[in-house]
């Protein structure tokens, strides 16, 4: 298969999640599509890897992979403590940092 | 054959990604996103990247999924929240502009390879031992900032996280004041100290009722509802 049909499927994996991000209100649903964003990325990380014919991008999609593992640990705390403090878990409701 | 692998794991993935965004229970949505990860290691292994399509089935459709699965079943996200107003509409029209745009942008750049498929593989390309020997040589300071990154986070996801004593005592004071007051009511008896004040009476106020009558009632279950 050509690079560009896989280059493809990474940006329509990431539009799908970045429209999921836009019009969910769950926070957990949100991450869920923030990782879809990362993965789309990842993809086209690794497509471009195969292309170019070097392990740099590999070596970057790991780190990605490091990366969208700290955002989830981070983030399913924040909801565990937004939980605790029986805060509503929807993002529309969480508007005290406002202004 | 691998153009039918290609298009099976690339519709596995596509479609894992669709239920993930449209599908109304986040546990749902979970192993939804499981299926998707799946099918993109495969992708990986079909673009010769072994050792990322293993580090994404074990980190991510092991480890974080199952992190996942207990949030959702800590919080209990079944609420079914509807989506918001404006961006309802405006959200998935933006996702289908950033698809025709980004399709436009990478398709129509004048890269020579991308119709290719891909340059001549050497052997051991992205396989452990590669990858691994760049990681600890030309990639050092990523690989390193990547692990404080990885402490980082998981200190903060623990304080984040913790059960808050501040919290528990903030909110005992207002469950005894609130218990209490009939107890100070004013009444001569309570001055004169004849109204017991024992601490576990105290939070059972409907002992307290009953206390000079004969018990011939039924122990009423225990109020679970709040107060």
């Amino acid at each position: 298969m050509d690079i560009a049909w896989y280059l493809v499927v990474s940006a329509l994996i990431f539009c799908i999640g970045a429209g999921g991000v836009l019009t969910r209100r769950n926070p957990l649903t949100i991450l869920l599509c923030l990782e879809l964003m990362l993965n789309g990325a990842n993809l086209a990380l690794v497509s471009f890897a195969r292309m170019w014919g070097g392990e740099s991008g590999q070596i970057f999609a790991l780190i990605v992979l490091v990366v969208a593992a700290c955002e989830v640990t981070v983030g399913l705390g924040l909801i565990v403590a937004i939980y605790r403090r029986r805060l509503p878990v929807d993002v529309d409701e969480l508007s005290e940092l406002h202004g | 054959m691998t153009q039918f692998l290609f298009f099976v794991a690339a519709i596995g993935a596509l479609a894992g990604a669709i239920g993930v965004v449209m599908l109304r229970n986040p546990f749902y949505s979970v192993l939804s996103l499981a299926f998707h990860l799946v099918s993109l290691a495969a992708l990986f292994l079909l673009l010769h990247a072994e050792f990322v399509a293993a580090g994404q089935v074990v980190v991510y459709a092991g480890a974080v999924m199952v992190l996942y699965v207990f949030v959702v079943a800590y919080v209990g996200g079944g609420e079914q929240l509807p989506s918001g107003g404006v961006l309802r509409v405006l959200g998935p029209l933006f996702a289908v502009a950033l698809a025709i745009e980004l399709c436009i942008a990478m398709l129509g750049s004048a890269l020579r390879g991308i119709k290719t498929k891909g340059a001549p593989i050497v052997p051991g390309f992205g396989q452990p031992g590669h990858i691994g020997t760049q990681l600890l040589t030309k990639y050092l300071f990523p690989f390193e900032a990547a692990s404080i990154l990885l402490l980082v986070a998981a200190v903060g996801a623990v304080v984040l996280a913790r059960r808050r004593r501040g919290l528990e005592q903030a909110e005992e004071p207002e469950l005894r004041i609130r218990l209490r007051e009939p107890d100070y009511a004013g009444t001569m008896a309570e001055a004169a100290g004849v109204r017991p004040t024992a601490y576990d009476e105290l939070f059972h106020p409907e002992a307290e009722g009953s206390a000079g009558e004969v018990e011939d009632s039924k122990p009423e279950p225990t109020h679970t509802g709040g107060w």
